[in-house]
């Protein structure tokens, strides 16, 4: 199936990527390529078959409730790109 | 003989009758790095001082008798996907290019405690999207037998590094290839191991049903070596198996008997080179000189494996990659600037009297994560996240996402029934000797199809080895790719070296010329 520049840009959005216009048109021509290629998977009949996302198909892995050290908040903070001496800083949600 | 021409197994040796120290041997690969890395550029980082206080640290511990771990002050480089505390771990993006992790990937900390000399960080396509290493945010990697042509990738830069003799032993990761296919195009070994075997605790996240690490070498007892030291159960990491760890390393020399090799029909149709057709054959006969014996199998559902892979690992990134949002680390655009434009739309919006894009325009918060991502993330990069995101959106999930984790299935049931017949599939490891650099750049769909033999490993969750096996008319090295049940790890690097003792393709060396 082909796909639209209006198609791709509403992924871009809830992929949160921004994408020029430029971008637009190239990416929307190869997306339209690359499912166009993976549109083959269809031609099987699946039916019956149990998806497999893994592959050792383990469940629940445990281990005991025990209290041990993490990494120290002011590591943490360190690599954030804007912080105080407590919290990560992000610009403003809601509006003034 | 100098010391950067040994096998690491050698160098372990001199290293443990004192016949040469790990500064010595350290010396001399930090040297190769500064008279070959100018062409090559494998490293992203190399750290001489410190790498070289290591090593002193570790001669020092020698001297005074104390217990050295089995890596014993031999150099490993490690590609730029672990983390290293405090160092900088960029995974070759911008988004990460000042990201200095709060802790060690368990495969680092158990290299630090085998006493292993940690070289540098390797290049690699970023975030280990491509087969290419083009896709490094920084530079690309050239193949040291062809410096016009690309190492392979994603972990390229380690296995050019090997390949140049700028180190003996390196580390990488392969979600769909990322270490076999480039240790094939630069002529050295390289293992992808059971997923579960090696802790990814610490590995910068990609495709985490697929993703695996796994070391790279000159032969298959230098991998062995290596992999004995970054295998085992991590409580860190809950996908990692509880399953005792053998003695890879002691076993590797002891040949197989009554082996039954699977040769793969749909693997040898169009597309294969001929070059590399006709070296893979050769292989072929080399295990039946041997003693094996050699059977033809299917797996009918190889061809769908590129497709059913380029839905699962781009869906797998897009939800992994959703953590780059420019606020606990890495990148984030100028806050300002940001602001200024969104207040610039806003208004120009306002005055049109356009209600509907108003309500539209992104909040604050929302540009940026947008911009940010924008600004830091590479062009395959985005490309994977959009198709994972699309293959993953409402009304496109069953058709897309959950019909590749059916085949995933029928992929995974194909190689049970194969191995019902044989002990290990033989075959190419890539449908072709390394390509030039900037053949594949505005054709993605090409290069992705490059993965045919790789790819189903990674989605069957078994283990595979690349091993050189020829050059081709011009020089360049061919892979041949073994693959085994889950955990067979050692007896497949068993037949590995049985082909290694057989035959002298892992021991040529590129010319370097002009270096």
């Amino acid at each position: 199936m082909s796909l639209t520049q209006a198609d791709v840009k509403k992924v871009s959005l809830l992929a949160r990527l921004d994408l020029s216009d430029q971008e637009l048109q190239t990416m929307t021509a190869q997306l339209t390529k690359i499912v166009g290629f993976v549109e083959q998977l269809a031609e099987l009949d699946t039916e019956e078959v149990e998806p497999m996302a893994g592959a050792l198909g383990v469940a629940n892995v445990f281990r005991d409730d025990v209290v041990r050290p993490s990494v120290a908040r002011e590591e943490m903070l360190a690599n954030a790109p804007h912080h105080d001496e407590e919290f990560f800083l992000v610009p403003p949600v809601l509006g003034e | 003989m100098s010391l950067i021409e040994l096998s690491a197994t050698e160098l372990l040796q001199q290293l443990s009758r004192g016949d040469v120290s790990s500064r010595q041997v350290t010396r001399a690969f930090l040297d190769a790095i500064e008279s070959r890395d100018g062409a090559v550029r494998a490293f992203l980082r190399v750290d001489a001082d410190a790498v070289l206080a290591r090593a002193e640290a570790i001669d020092e511990r020698r001297a005074k008798g104390d217990r050295i771990g089995p890596l014993g002050g031999l150099p490993v480089a490690v590609k730029d996907v672990l983390c290293t505390q405090g160092e900088v771990t960029s995974c070759a993006s911008k988004m990460l290019e000042n990201f200095r992790p709060p802790y060690d990937a368990t495969v680092i900390a158990r290299l630090r405690s085998a006493d292993a000399v940690i070289l540098g960080k390797t290049n690699m396509d970023e975030f280990a999207m491509g087969g290419s290493t083009e896709n490094s945010a920084f530079h690309p990697t050239h193949n040291p037998w062809d410096l016009q042509r690309i190492p392979g990738g994603s972990s390229g830069g380690a296995a050019a590094a090997v390949a140049a003799g700028m180190a003996p032993l390196s580390i990488g990761s392969d979600t769909g290839g990322s270490i076999r296919q480039p240790a094939g195009l630069c002529g050295v070994t390289g293992m992808k191991p059971t997923y579960g075997r090696v802790s990814r605790y610490g590995l910068i996240a990609f495709a985490s049903s697929l993703d695996q690490i796994g070391p790279l070498a000159r032969t298959a007892q230098d991998a062995a070596l290596l992999l004995e030291v970054i295998s085992g159960h991590d409580p860190l990491d809950s996908t990692s198996v509880d399953r005792e760890v053998p003695s890879y390393s002691q076993s590797v020399t002891r040949p197989l008997e009554n082996l039954r090799l699977g040769v793969v029909r749909e693997h040898f149709g169009e597309g294969l080179d001929a070059d590399v057709n006709a070296s893979v054959r050769e292989a072929i006969e080399v295990y039946r000189s041997l003693g094996a014996t050699i059977e033809e199998i299917s797996l009918p559902h190889a061809k769908y494996a590129v497709a059913t892979y380029y839905i699962i690992a781009p869906s797998e990134a897009s939800s992994n990659l959703a953590r780059y949002d420019g606020v606990h680390y890495g990148h984030r655009t100028d806050q300002r600037a940001m602001m200024r434009q969104l207040e610039a739309e806003r208004s120009a919006l306002e005055k049109a009297g356009d209600e509907a894009a108003l309500a539209q325009l992104d909040s604050p918060l929302v540009r940026m994560f947008r911009r940010t991502r924008a600004e830091g993330f590479g062009d395959e990069v985005k490309r994977r996240i959009m198709l994972g995101t699309y293959a993953l959106s409402a009304g496109y999930y069953d058709a897309y996402y959950l019909k590749a984790l059916k085949v995933r299935r029928l992929i995974r049931q194909d190689y049970d029934a194969a191995f019902e017949q044989v002990d290990f599939i033989i075959g190419p490891v890539a449908p072709k000797p390394a390509g030039k650099i900037g053949e594949f750049q505005d054709d993605p769909l090409s290069l992705y199809l490059l993965d045919v033999y790789t790819v189903s490993a990674n989605l069957a969750g078994t283990a595979g080895i690349s091993i050189p096996c020829g050059l081709s008319g011009a020089g360049l090295p061919i892979g041949l790719q073994l693959q085994s049940p889950p955990f067979e790890e050692e007896r497949l690097l068993r037949a590995a070296h049985m082909y290694q003792t057989a035959t002298d393709w892992h021991q040529r060396r590129p010319e370097l010329q002009g270096i």
